[in-house]
């Protein structure tokens, strides 16, 4: 049964040490969560981006709430790079683990399906695979020539967290065409979602909502948490807020006692 | 640096595609891909990565990458903080991998789409010999791959602020096929830190009269904003 939870208690669901596994940021990042998250002062999280992240990330490293980043780009997009993130890459206080955006998705996939890895096509070539001990290149078995392949450890995050427009009563949860939030919560063990409000209301009632809507059977708990992705945008909901995501670029949200503390 | 000679130089790279996709960070692409697909009398499917109104994917971020595998996107761009004279790109960061000097954001899908999209045009406005350069510190997707790894994609143009450039696959080297208006042959060879062919006579890129800086401009407003709001509200053509 999906429980209904005030925004602290969701967030308490977040041990220290965990692999959270957070959306891009054009998919309903839980902004508001990650905030009391990082005031609650949790530690060690192993961020995991589907495939990329951005403000979320980068205030949880200023924080210093991060050992590991796992990611194909962290990124504040038109607003230019993430400020604690570099800092702390080029001060090697942050594990990273390059990676690229079709290769979360499918160890992703491959833990969807309980599988323990995943090929995957293109890669060979690239530093990012030269620096990723725990990814394998080997022949295809199927193949009489040669044919090298990359193969990827399958992803299972502890944890995964976004921010949604809606759930119902049951605890479905409306991702419409938001599809990487339904791969996040099939392969991670838990998933936690904020959401805008709770409708009375079955998502399973309406057929023509039945595909947009995530299942309640991969949901733990749903928290409301109202302009919860805010300054991000939420799909139909509101657009992103240009001129905080300006200032947070310029750093100026973080004093640099802070950022240096992540770094 | 004049956007509209751009977005037009690469709408006429792009030439009948089927399928034209634009990534990350690709706000002068997507305008390009939009005037292509304008050309090809709507046609063209342009799917724009971040896009509502230009993105028919029903199936999550994973689409993009599962739809190139199954080559069913024709055309896409590349860009990198270096590029080398191998089509080698770099989006990771500079120097040492480990304590890098400079960071940025990462490869994103580079390190595959770079090797499934049949026809990669490479972009990047600056060029100077800090972007253009012998070889690059990362190579977060390589130019070319030895005969038996799989790879139906790969580079086929390169677009900067200053010309274009022909990916010539059997020689492992860019060409100069044209230079925007106010360069020449000469401030190219200056501005390039890798060696390439250069023809004999170099035509110049042909600039945008005032009837399609003003279709530009349309699309650049009434679709480009809706990604990249900023680029919007700057351009200026």
């Amino acid at each position: 049964m999906t429980e209904s939870l005030s925004l602290p208690d969701l967030v308490a669901r977040i041990p220290d040490g965990a692999m959270l596994v957070v959306p891009p940021e054009y998919s309903g990042v839980a902004v508001a969560a990650t905030r009391t998250l990082l005031r609650r002062g949790v530690r060690g999280l192993h961020v995991l981006a589907a495939p990329t992240s951005g403000i979320q990330t980068d205030m949880l490293i200023a924080a210093g709430c991060v050992a590991t980043v796992e990611a194909a780009a962290i990124t504040l997009g038109e607003f230019g790079t993430a400020p604690a993130f570099n800092a702390a890459v080029r001060a090697g206080t942050i594990r990273m683990l390059d990676s690229t955006c079709p290769a979360i998705h499918a160890a992703l996939n491959a833990a969807e399906k309980g599988l323990p890895f995943i090929p995957l096509r293109g890669l060979i070539g690239s530093d990012v695979l030269r620096h990723r001990a725990d990814w394998k290149v080997t022949q295809n078995p199927f193949a009489d020539a040669p044919d090298p392949i990359v193969l990827l450890p399958a992803l299972y995050p502890d944890i995964a967290l976004f921010h949604a427009a809606a759930a119902d009563r049951e605890g479905n949860v409306w991702i419409g065409r938001r599809r990487e939030l339904a791969v996040m919560a099939h392969a991670a063990r838990r998933t936690l979602v904020t959401v805008e409000r709770v409708l009375d209301t079955c998502f399973f009632d309406r057929e023509e909502l039945v595909a947009g809507a995530l299942p309640a059977l991969y949901v733990d708990a749903v928290a409301i948490a109202e302009r919860g992705a805010w300054p991000l945008g939420l799909d139909e909901e509101y657009a992103p807020a240009a001129p905080a995501l300006a200032r947070y670029a310029a750093g100026t949200l973080f004093p640099q006692n802070q950022l240096a503390g992540a770094a | 640096m004049d956007a509209a000679v751009l977005i037009d130089a690469i709408a006429r790279l792009i030439g009948d595609a089927g399928h034209v996709a634009t990534g990350a960070l690709s706000p002068i692409p997507m305008a390009a891909a939009m005037l292509a697909r304008r050309r090809s009398g709507g046609r063209m499917r342009v799917t724009v990565l971040g896009s509502r109104r230009n993105n028919r994917f029903t199936d999550g971020a994973q689409e993009l990458f599962d739809c190139a595998a199954q080559g069913r996107i024709d055309v896409f761009f590349l860009s990198g903080a270096q590029i080398d004279g191998e089509a080698n790109i770099n989006l990771l960061g500079l120097g040492d991998y480990a304590r890098p000097k400079v960071r940025f954001s990462g490869s994103f899908g580079a390190p595959y789409l770079y090797m499934l999209v049949p026809r990669v045009i490479l972009f990047r406005i600056e060029h100077d010999r800090r972007a253009l350069v012998p070889r690059v510190d990362f190579i977060s997707a390589p130019g070319w791959s030895e005969p038996h790894v799989y790879r139906p994609g790969g580079p086929v143009a390169l677009v900067t602020g200053r010309c274009v450039f022909d990916w010539r696959r059997d020689e492992r080297r860019f060409a100069l096929r044209s230079v925007h208006p106010g360069e020449t042959a000469a401030s190219i060879r200056d501005a390039t830190g890798f060696a390439y062919a250069e023809p004999d006579e170099v035509p110049t890129t042909p600039a945008p009269d005032a009837a399609l800086r003003a279709e530009i401009r349309d699309l650049v407003r009434h679709e480009v904003t809706e990604v990249y709001p900023r680029f919007a509200e700057e351009f200026a053509i």
